[in-house]
């Protein structure tokens, strides 16, 4: 049992089909669960009222946002290593959902930062980074489509891919240099696992956490299925014309 | 390698080169935004050093699609693809040449241009410095996105979504360098860190920018 076999595109559709349905499920129920039970089921906080509740989606999806981005940054290695197709398109197939994951941080950030802050947008080093992770996918995504020959297209994105994220993380701390910036710190401290949300806030917004990752696996996986159909559609066109 | 710098240099500064009009931009960029923000020496005084920086990066930007572009159209590049000289090289060579004819003059234009946008006089060896340092990073990374984008049509538009994203780091301390100059500060932290960029650019980006070439020449 490897991972090199989803290499295969014939075992990885084969395997795909029948745990999309599964993980759609989950990623549907745990998305509602976080999402229902964190909108109507929670308290308001004390002093941010009822605005606190879209942290069940800006944190979630600023998760994902970069996450995307460095399974992206896997795909495109083994791409560049060991010439795996499905990787590539699973490469590229990650880029959208993770723009428009960078935008439902961003817009939903703004959204609360008007009430909260008195501004929608703040150059703030977090927040840039962030726009500049936008302007990343953006230009990831313009690549794919402008190649037209699809190993060269794959090959470009993947190195736009490897040196984007190191830009990608100097600007990230280039921006510190600014200020200390608006944005609030982590409540959630990974490391060093000092939390400090109350539990009530923190379960609904775990599940909806993981409801986001699965919610990105599913859409990645759905993607990448088409792109190997739409492969194999042109390579039976190209075999009948061949033959015609 | 010296024969073929000498060669880039030859063919843009020649006519039809394009040589002269990434400085005529930054000049045209550098009278333009007076009209825009209005004439008053405090202000313009205050935005200086940024519109200096951006205008250094969009005029620097203006000339990138010509690094390979024209070399690809004509199977120049291909030649010296072949030739025993390797890519990396190539990348580099290109690479200097396309800083000695925009970065270097950009960089001398740098401070009479400061004078009209009434840039604070202690805030020009600073300005310069910066340019100095930072350029050579803008053409090297300019040079990846010409590598990236050389068998494209719409290359030119796209080039400025791929590039601009890479600049950021070189542009905030370059511009921060010259404000802080300006307001009569020591610069010497983000001119190091500026320069720190510079230098991890040139020693890096040339494996890059022939990685694609390959890609694009395969």
């Amino acid at each position: 049992m490897s991972i090199w076999k989803y290499a295969n595109p014939t075992q990885f559709m084969r395997t795909t089909r029948w745990l999309l349905p599964w993980l759609s499920a989950l990623a549907i129920m745990s998305v509602g669960t976080g999402l229902i039970w964190g909108f109507f089921f929670t308290p308001d906080d004390f002093r941010q009222g009822s605005t606190v509740k879209i942290i069940y989606l800006h944190v979630p999806s600023a998760l994902m946002a970069i996450n995307a981005w460095l399974m992206m940054l896997v795909a495109s290695l083994i791409w560049l290593i060991r010439r795996h197709h499905v990787s590539a398109l699973l490469a590229r197939a990650a880029a959208p959902v993770g723009l428009v994951m960078t935008l439902i941080a961003l817009i939903t950030g703004g959204i609360w930062g008007e009430p909260m802050w008195g501004t929608y947008w703040a150059w703030d080093p977090r927040l840039t980074s962030f726009l500049i992770l936008f302007l990343f996918y953006l230009g990831y995504i313009a690549l794919w489509q402008a190649v037209e020959t699809q190993d060269t297209a794959a090959d470009l994105t993947s190195v736009l891919c490897l040196v984007g994220s190191v830009f990608a993380l100097l600007s990230r701390y280039a921006v510190n240099f600014w200020n200390q910036g608006l944005h609030q710190g982590t409540s959630v401290p990974v490391a060093t696992g000092g939390r400090t949300v109350a539990d009530v806030f923190f379960i609904p917004l775990a599940i909806s956490m993981a409801g986001f990752a699965l919610m990105f696996v599913v859409l990645v996986l759905l993607r990448t299925r088409t792109e190997i159909r739409a492969r194999r559609l042109q390579a039976l066109l190209a075999r009948e014309r061949a033959a015609s | 390698m010296i024969a073929l710098l000498r060669r880039d240099l030859m063919l843009a500064i020649r006519a039809g080169g394009g040589f002269g009009l990434g400085l005529a931009f930054f000049l045209i960029l550098c009278v333009l935004v007076p009209f825009g923000v209005g004439p008053a020496p405090a202000t313009l005084a205050k935005i200086a050093p940024g519109i200096l920086w951006v205008g250094a990066l969009l005029a620097c930007l203006l000339s990138l699609d010509r690094i390979f572009q024209l070399d690809a159209e004509d199977g120049t590049l291909d030649l010296l693809a072949t030739s025993p000289l390797p890519l990396e090289g190539i990348a580099s060579v290109k690479a200097l040449a396309h800083w000695l004819t925009t970065g270097l003059p950009l960089t001398l234009a740098a401070a009479p241009l400061g004078l009209l946008l009434n840039l604070p006089p202690q805030a020009t060896p600073w300005l310069v410095a910066g340019l100095a340092l930072g350029t050579p990073a803008l053409s090297v990374i300019g040079t990846f996105g010409a590598a990236l984008t050389v068998g494209l049509k719409r290359g030119g538009l796209l080039i400025s979504l791929l590039v601009l994203p890479l600049y950021m780091p070189t542009l905030l301390f370059g511009a921060e360098a010259a404000r802080r100059g300006a307001e009569g500060l020591d610069a010497t932290t983000p001119l190091l860190l500026m320069a720190g960029i510079t230098a991890a650019a040139i020693a890096l980006m040339p494996f890059a920018s022939a990685a694609a070439l390959r890609m694009n020449l395969r």
